[in-house]
């Protein structure tokens, strides 16, 4: 018998406890499977954020710090001073990469700072209970917008990706999706490419993951995915920004 | 003999950071302990260590949270508003359990206030400052020397307690020259020692053990209560075993003063101009904000008739200094505010004033 | 010499900090206790600037001082602020070059040092003005021996400032006491 699939060495042997059809466990996954099969997930440092995935310490067998509210990529920039050669990186969600911790993720981008953020990006506040994010779109309703998000309100929706892809100490900007078998796989190769800027010390590399919250989108899982598709994906475009030489091939 | 050098208080502040073995210093420009972060930038790379200007004093406690809990040997400094700043990560970094030494060179408050030497951090960094239930351990100087020293003991004292330590000096310590003894230079920990001097640290888990995850949030109420009861003890040893005081003429003195960082040299040159006038004046000067030294209080003689706190704040102090006297003795407060300091003098005639309403 | 406290004052830019380190760092050299502070305040080019400086047998408590037994002043306005300072029988130095206001007390010594025109011409460098006062201070009011201030000038003067030791040495010995030359 042939083994096509097993438990990856990534993640830890506990019960997934995010909501039925939430991406982030797609997300975990695939970061973990990349470590661990660079074969570095023993000198690993990730960093968690507030939101949902504080809790990403207990699933990821990597060694793991939580951070305060969108501190993390300045948290990782301390870690990094004191190990320079172990593989350190965030894990934050919208609200805390792309509201409170703005500060933080543009200067550590600034500086090149040589770990890796992965940006999970499902357009609302999932922990507290699907207030609007800086990423909402426009019309999309939450419990601080009921009747959707107005431009004149609350302005238009941050594009994180294209923002961090200005800033020349970011050498390594990708946004993917995680709503199909397709755009998983090229989400796991864009994540091997921000590992493999780290490996070589390129700068700073981050991936904007495209996700799901069907719990507070209202959706069940099937048609959340399919929500990504046809409303986050034409506002939020799956692409490249930047990506050295070094790793493009 | 020790090598003396006449150093300005902030640039002594950062050598003695690094010869207890600093290798990793994160701050942000504010007056008035700007020579710290220029000194760190210079000195830092020559001999392996880590600089960066962070974006913010939020973003600066946050590399020290990243950096201490890697095993690094961590320096902060700031001011007043930028401590307030740094509240929330304090309390994080008293929650996980780490070592870092924060020096706070005071100004005027509230708000942003003035860039002048001032006290009115007392509750600030007494009182947490941050959300939920630990403490600072904080020590007090009244001379650069003493600064020096007490930096060098608040790196053992955070490394025993796994806690972080503040030393609370101020803008006329910061700014000043006085010469001084250089402390020992015990060198830095190597990357590859971490794990054997602090088995705690995050440094991958290399294949060899289980990986640790350092947090401060608790999804269950009663697994967080059990964790703060489990290291509380730590800080019953502490008000035990780390309350540290000086004591002048308390023997026969009529009036004692109580009095700490700089404000206490002032009230020392008062008390010179008191003994001069025939009033015998003692004085309790706190090396330690917290734990506070209140069994110094029991060495206060029956002469005694009046206690007065000297500070540069609106009675911050005080409210400790009446918990110590638990009213034995009347209590008296003498305090400007703002960044303005007292003169001796003005501390003679108040004090006069406050003993003949008495 | 149980204690001296000393004050200069002037513009930013006019060396009154160095002239306070320099004494201080010399006062060290003779096993003095000495404290040195500024005034400091925003970071603004030409604002003004002070420091004290006691030097003491005993340790010294206060590094501030309301009254002080030698008065230096570099500029006009920090004579009018500063001169109720000195002591009854105190030194005051008056910065000649710039200030034509007289002092109003009688019951003070006082020194004026062409501080600028003794650079120029003696000197032939006007950057030396603020050694030409600190030489008149030692060779007026004592304070420290001129070994000691040349021990400070190796101290403070380093890399690339160490050719200018000699110069200020020379500085140091370039006021002749005379009294005010517009008497």
């Amino acid at each position: 018998m042939r083994t096509v699939f097993e438990y990856t060495k990534g993640m830890r042997d506990t019960e997934m406890t995010y909501c039925p059809g939430c991406t982030h466990g797609i997300a975990h996954r695939l970061i973990m499977e990349v470590l661990g099969e660079k074969n570095v997930l023993g000198s690993t440092i990730g960093v968690s954020p507030v939101g949902c995935s504080i809790v990403a310490h207990r699933f990821m067998n990597v060694d793991m710090l939580e951070s305060p509210h969108g501190r993390a990529p300045a948290v990782a920039s301390g870690i990094k001073r004191v190990h320079p050669d172990n593989f350190v990186f965030t894990y934050q969600g919208d609200g805390d990469l792309a509201s409170i911790g703005t500060a933080e993720i543009v200067h550590a981008a600034h500086r090149g700072e040589k770990f890796c953020t992965f940006f999970v990006n499902n357009a609302i506040y999932g922990m507290t209970g699907g207030q609007m994010a800086p990423t909402t779109l426009i019309g999309q309703k939450s419990t601080t917008c009921v009747d959707g998000r107005t431009k004149e309100q609350a302005g238009m929706p941050v594009k994180m990706s294209e923002l961090i892809a200005t800033i020349d100490g970011a050498v390594f900007v990708e946004r993917v999706a995680l709503n199909s078998p397709g755009n998983v796989r090229k989400a796991k190769k864009a994540i091997e490419k921000a590992f493999d800027v780290q490996e070589k010390k390129l700068g700073f590399a981050f991936v904007e993951l495209l996700s799901s919250c069907p719990t507070n989108w209202g959706l069940p899982p099937v048609d959340a995915l399919g929500w990504i598709k046809e409303n986050l994906i034409p506002y939020y475009p799956v692409k490249q920004f930047r990506c050295p030489q070094e790793v493009s091939l | 003999m020790k090598e003396k050098k006449l150093m300005k208080g902030n640039e002594a502040f950062a050598l003695a950071a690094i010869r207890s073995g600093c290798r990793f210093y994160f701050g942000y420009p504010i007056t008035p302990q700007n020579e710290i972060p220029e000194y760190m930038s210079r000195e830092l790379p020559k001999i392996g260590g880590s600089f960066i200007q962070a974006e913010s004093e939020l973003a600066a406690i946050n590399m020290a949270y990243g950096a201490a809990a890697s095993g690094g040997r961590v320096f902060i400094s700031s001011s007043s508003p930028g401590i307030a700043l740094m509240q929330e990560s304090i309390s994080i970094l008293a929650s996980v359990q780490l070592p870092v030494v924060i020096l706070n060179v005071m100004r005027g408050g509230p708000g942003i206030g003035s860039i002048q030497p001032a006290q009115g951090d007392y509750n600030q960094v007494t009182r947490g400052g941050g959300n939920g239930d630990y403490h600072v351990i904080v020590y007090a100087p009244n001379s650069i020397q003493e600064a020096m020293d007490m930096i060098a003991k608040a790196y053992d004292v955070a490394d025993e307690y796994r806690n972080p330590v503040m030393i609370a000096a101020d803008g006329m310590l910061g700014q000043m020259m006085e010469p001084v003894d250089l402390p020992e230079d015990k060198g830095g920990i190597k990357a590859g020692d971490i794990t054997k001097v602090k088995p705690w640290a995050l440094t991958g888990h290399k294949d060899m053990r289980d990986r640790i995850a350092m947090n401060s949030v608790w999804l269950k109420q009663d697994q967080l209560e059990d964790y703060i009861n489990s290291y509380w003890p730590k800080y019953e040893k502490a008000e035990q075993e780390l309350a540290e005081y000086e004591t002048r003429s308390l023997q026969a003195a009529e009036v004692v003063f109580v009095s700490f960082g700089s404000t206490s040299r002032i009230t020392l040159e008062a008390m010179r101009l008191l003994e001069r006038e025939g009033i015998k004046a003692g004085l309790i000067r706190p090396k330690t904000l917290w734990p506070f030294p209140f069994h110094a209080f029991d060495e206060i003689s029956a002469k005694t008739k009046q206690i007065i706190s000297v500070e540069l704040s609106k009675g911050q102090m005080m409210q400790d200094v009446k918990l110590a006297v638990s009213g034995r003795w009347p209590v008296g407060l003498i305090s400007r505010v703002g960044g303005m300091l007292l003169d001796p003098l003005e501390i003679v005639l108040k004090t006069k004033e406050i003993l003949e309403v008495r | 010499m149980k204690q001296k406290r000393i004050f200069i004052a002037g513009f930013g830019g006019q060396g009154v900090l160095l002239i306070g380190q320099l004494i201080a760092y010399a006062a060290m050299y003779e096993n003095k206790n000495v404290t040195w502070m500024p005034s400091y305040g925003p970071e603004v080019r030409g604002g003004t600037a002070n420091c004290t400086v006691i030097i003491s047998d005993e340790t010294i408590a206060s590094p501030l001082v309301s009254t002080c037994d030698i008065l230096t002043v570099m500029n006009g306005p920090s004579l009018e602020r500063f001169e109720h300072m000195l002591i009854p029988g105190g030194e005051l130095f008056i910065n000649q070059s710039i200030i034509s206001e007289k002092n109003s007390r009688a019951d003070i010594s006082v020194n004026y040092v062409d501080c600028t025109g003794i650079a120029i011409e003696k000197l032939g460098n006007e950057k030396t003005a603020n050694m030409v006062m600190l030489g008149a201070m030692i060779k007026k009011a004592g304070i420290v021996e001129t070994a000691a201030m040349k021990k400070a000038f190796e101290a403070v003067f380093i890399g690339s400032k160490a050719k200018l030791i000699s110069l200020n040495l020379e500085a140091l010995n370039s006021w002749e006491g005379k009294g005010d030359s517009r008497n």
